[in-house]
C-alpha cells in the first residue's frame, strides 16, 4: 500500500463521449489499485441490483449526484483520488456531452496528463477531436489515447491501428508533446494495470504504467521568476513590530534571499531580505510553493502587484490577444460589455473589443461569426482598465490564464489563455 | 539538470495549494470564519491557516457548531487550541435552536441532531455576518462532495446548487457574491484521508485523544460500534461491552461510531488507514440513511 510520504502527485483528466465507458474506466482504476472501500462497493452492488442489472456497475462509483444515477449520465467535473506506492493521482472526471465543454476546459486547466477515450467500435468521432484540441489548447503535456471496448472488436490489431492512424492524422495539426496509444477494455481490465493476454500484438505500456511514469514537473515554469503578491502580512505584535511580509505562491521560476527584484507595476527595485514558510527560513522558493517574502526596502507593494527580476519580468499591456472559452449558459458575450478580469492576484475591469475568429472545435476551422456563446472558443482582443503583467499562456499557465466574471450575476462566464499583446 | 530538486512531494504540493486557498479567503472576503469541529480535518485546516499567516495571528475566528452531544475530550481540545492560537471562538448551539423553536428534535431510537445542525449553522452565519466559512471537507469522502468546488457558492438561503456551480480554473478563485449570500471554502478538497494523517504525523500536530485507541464501553448497532454516553445510552436488549476502540471521525456522539482498533499512535493509524477496507464515513450512521443522504443535506446547507 501507498504509505510513503515521498511519493509525488499527478493530476490527470479523463474525457470521452457519452457511453465511451469513462466512468467504468475510472471505476476500474480505483478497483484495481484497491482504492475502493468495502462499504462503497456494497453500496454500488446494492444500487446495481436495484436497477435490475447483474454484477457490479463500476460507473455507479463515480456518478455522484441523484440525477446522474437516474439518467446514467455524468453532469459535472468530479474529482477522484487513488494512489500507488509511487504516486498519488487526482482525476478530474469530466463529462463528454456537447454542452459541457466548459467542464472539460476547467478540469484540464489543472492537469499534467489527459486520457482521451475512444470506443473501438466507433473510432475517432467529433468529440475525440474536440477533447484532443482542448487538451492542446490548455497545454497538457501528456496525452493518452485509450482505445476502449477492444473486447467488442475481438481485440483486433487492425481496428486499433486504424484508429491510431486516424487520430494521429488529426493530432498533427495540434501541438501535442507526448502521445501514447493503448488498446484497453475497461470492463474486463485489459491493459489497465496488467498486460492483457488478449492483445499479444501490443508491446506498449499499460495505462497504469504510463500514469506512474509520465514526467510531472514539466508542467511548471522554473526559468522565469514570477511572484504575484497575494496578501500582505503585518503582525503588529511587539515581537514582529516592523515585519511586513508579502505572501503568495510562486507562479514561476526560483527566488533566493539577496537577489535583486523588481516590484511591478511601480518598477521599484530592491533585494529579497528573507523567504519564510511559517517559522522556517528558506534558501530558495520555487513554483508552486506558498511562501512569505520580505524585502530590503520599504516599498508599498500590495495584492495584485508582481515581484519579478529586473532583467526577466512579465510583459505589461492593456490590450491583450486572448483565446477565450465562453462558459455562461445564461448570456452570450456582450460586445464591448464590461466584465471583471481576474489574473494571478489582480482584478481589473475589461471589455472584449474584437472577436477575430471563432474556432470550430471539431474541425479546427476558423469561422467568420462574431457571436460568442456557451462552449464557443474564440480568438479575441481584450482591453483592460489597468495594465496586466502577464506571460504568454504557452510559456506559463499561471501568469497566462485569466477568467472573466460578470459583474451583475457574479458568474465566471469565460476563461482565457493570453497569446500576447494585441495589435 | 537540477530540475528534480524543484519538485514538490505530494504533501508539499497539497500544503502549498491549501495555504494559497486560505490566503485567498483572507484577501477576498470581509468576515470569514473557520468551521471547527475538533475533527482531524478541521484541526489540519487550523494548522494550515496558522502557517498561512505566520508570524501574524489567524485573522478570523473559529466557529464550533455545538450539538450538545459532544465527547468531553473534543471540548477540552477546542478550548486549549483557541487559547494557544489567541483567536476568537464562536459557539453556535443546536440546543439554543431547539429552545427557540427554530428546529424540532428528531424522536425515535436513531434520533440524531446531525440534520438540525444545518439550521443552527445558517443562523450563526447570518447572525455573525460571516461571508465565507472555511471547512475541512474533502472530495474523497463522499460522492456528492467529489463534485463540489473549492470556493462553493451558497445562495441567500444557504443552499448549494450542484447543477449551477462556477467553473474553477488554474488557481483563480471567484468569491464574488450578492449581499446575503456566502461561500463555503474547502482548502483540503484534494487531500485524501491518508494524506491528512501523513501530514498530521509529519507536522506533529496534536489531536483529540479520541482518535487513538482506548478502552471504552460500546454497543454494536448494525455493525457500527456506538459509544455509551449520556445521550446515547444502552437500549433494551442490547449488551454493552468494554472494547479497545478509536474514532476515525469525530462528530456528534449520537451518530459517530467507533472502530475496533489498537492503533495508539500516528504511525499505527497511518498503517491502519492504508490497509483499511472501509471508508471513514462507514462509521457514520447519518450517511447510511439513503443513497443520496449527503447530497440532500448539502443542498440544504449542511457542511
Amino acid at each position: 500500500m501507498a504509505i510513503s510520504s515521498h511519493m509525488d502527485l499527478l493530476r490527470l483528466s479523463t474525457a470521452g463521449s457519452v457511453d465511451d465507458g469513462k466512468s467504468t474506466l475510472i471505476g476500474r482504476l480505483l478497483y484495481d489499485t484497491k482504492s475502493i472501500f468495502e462499504d462503497q462497493l456494497a453500496q454500488v452492488e446494492a444500487s446495481t441490483k436495484r436497477r435490475g442489472q447483474d454484477g457490479i456497475d463500476l460507473s455507479l462509483l463515480t456518478d455522484g449526484l441523484r440525477a446522474e444515477r437516474e439518467q446514467g449520465i455524468t453532469i459535472d467535473v468530479a474529482y477522484r483520488y487513488f494512489a500507488t506506492p509511487k504516486r498519488k493521482f487526482i482525476i478530474a472526471d469530466t463529462p463528454g456531452h456537447v454542452q459541457y465543454t466548459r467542464n472539460m476546459v476547467t478540469g484540464a486547466s489543472h492537469c499534467d496528463l489527459a486520457i482521451v477515450l475512444v470506443d473501438a467500435r466507433k473510432g475517432v468521432v467529433e468529440q475525440t477531436c474536440r477533447h484532443a484540441f482542448l487538451a492542446s489548447l490548455l497545454r497538457i503535456r501528456h496525452i493518452v489515447l485509450a482505445v476502449n471496448k477492444m473486447d467488442l472488436v475481438d481485440y483486433s490489431e487492425a481496428v486499433f491501428d486504424e484508429i491510431v492512424a486516424e487520430f494521429k492524422g488529426f493530432a498533427a495539426r495540434l501541438s501535442l508533446d507526448d502521445l501514447t496509444c493503448i488498446p484497453i477494455s475497461a470492463l474486463n481490465g485489459d491493459n489497465i494495470v496488467t498486460r492483457s493476454k488478449e492483445t499479444p500484438w501490443y508491446d506498449g505500456p499499460t495505462l497504469l504504467y504510463t500514469l506512474e511514469n509520465s514526467y510531472v514537473a514539466g508542467q511548471g515554469n522554473y526559468v522565469d521568476p514570477r511572484f504575484p503578491v497575494q496578501y500582505v502580512i503585518r503582525p503588529k505584535t511587539p515581537e514582529y513590530h516592523d515585519f511586513r511580509g508579502y505572501a503568495g505562491s510562486v507562479a514561476g521560476g526560483v527566488f533566493r534571499p539577496g537577489e535583486e527584484v523588481v516590484v511591478m507595476p511601480s518598477g521599484f527595485t530592491t533585494r529579497i531580505k528573507s523567504i519564510h514558510a511559517a517559522e522556517k527560513s528558506l534558501d530558495e522558493a520555487f513554483f508552486p510553493q506558498s511562501v512569505v517574502m520580505t524585502l530590503e526596502d520599504e516599498i508599498d507593494a500590495s495584492r495584485g502587484d508582481m515581484i519579478a527580476k529586473p532583467r526577466n519580468h512579465p510583459e505589461v499591456a492593456q490590450d491583450l490577444d486572448v483565446m477565450l472559452c465562453w462558459f455562461s449558459e445564461r448570456a452570450p458575450l456582450r460586445p464591448r460589455g464590461k466584465y471583471l478580469l481576474r489574473h494571478t492576484s489582480m482584478e481589473t475591469l475589461a471589455m472584449v473589443t474584437d472577436v477575430i475568429y471563432k474556432v470550430d472545435v471539431n474541425t479546427l476551422h476558423r469561422m467568420e461569426q462574431k457571436d460568442v456563446g456557451l462552449n464557443d472558443i474564440a480568438r479575441v482582443t481584450i482591453r483592460t482598465s489597468a495594465p496586466v503583467m502577464f506571460d504568454a499562456y504557452a510559456k506559463n499557465r499561471n501568469t497566462g490564464g485569466v477568467i472573466l466574471v460578470d459583474e451583475r450575476t457574479h458568474e465566471t462566464v469565460a476563461a482565457g489563455m493570453i497569446r500576447g499583446k494585441a495589435g | 539538470m537540477d530540475r528534480p530538486s524543484y519538485h514538490l512531494s505530494n504533501l508539499d504540493s497539497l500544503e502549498a495549494e491549501s495555504i494559497h486557498i486560505i490566503r485567498e479567503v483572507a484577501a477576498q472576503f470581509e468576515r470569514p470564519a473557520i468551521l471547527f469541529s475538533g475533527g482531524k480535518d478541521s484541526v489540519a485546516v487550523v494548522h494550515l491557516a496558522r502557517k498561512a499567516f505566520w508570524p501574524a495571528r489567524i485573522p478570523f475566528p473559529l466557529m464550533h457548531v455545538d450539538t450538545g452531544h459532544n465527547f468531553p475530550e473534543t471540548i477540552q481540545y477546542r478550548d486549549d487550541l483557541v487559547a494557544k492560537l489567541g483567536v476568537e471562538l464562536v459557539v453556535a448551539s443546536v440546543q439554543e435552536s431547539i429552545d427557540q423553536g427554530r428546529v424540532v428534535e428528531e424522536t425515535g431510537p436513531n434520533a440524531s441532531r446531525n440534520a438540525l445542525q444545518t439550521v443552527t449553522l445558517l443562523d450563526a452565519i447570518e447572525a455573525n455576518g460571516f461571508d465565507a466559512c472555511l471547512g475541512g471537507a474533502r472530495r474523497d469522502e463522499e460522492k456528492a462532495r467529489a463534485k463540489e468546488r473549492v470556493f462553493s457558492h451558497r445562495n441567500g438561503f444557504g443552499q448549494w446548487d450542484p447543477r449551477n456551480q462556477r467553473p474553477e480554473l488554474w488557481t483563480l478563485y471567484n468569491g464574488k457574491k450578492a449581499f446575503g449570500e456566502h461561500f463555503r471554502v474547502f482548502p483540503l478538497s484534494n487531500w485524501t484521508e491518508l494524506d491528512v494523517w501523513q501530514y498530521i504525523a509529519r507536522e506533529q500536530i496534536e489531536l483529540p485523544s479520541l482518535y487513538f485507541a482506548h478502552q471504552r464501553e460500546v454497543v454494536d448497532r448494525r455493525g457500527v460500534l456506538m459509544a455509551v454516553t449520556d445521550c446515547t445510552p444502552v437500549r433494551d436488549g442490547e449488551q454493552a461491552e468494554l472494547r479497545t476502540v478509536r474514532f476515525r471521525t469525530v462528530g456528534d456522539a449520537t451518530c459517530t461510531g467507533a472502530t475496533a482498533s489498537t492503533a495508539a499512535n500516528l504511525q499505527d493509524i497511518i498503517m491502519e488507514v492504508a490497509a483499511a477496507r472501509q471508508t471513514e464515513r462507514g462509521g457514520r450512521t447519518d450517511d447510511q440513511r439513503s443513497e443520496a443522504a449527503m447530497e440532500d443535506r448539502k443542498r440544504e446547507g449542511y457542511f
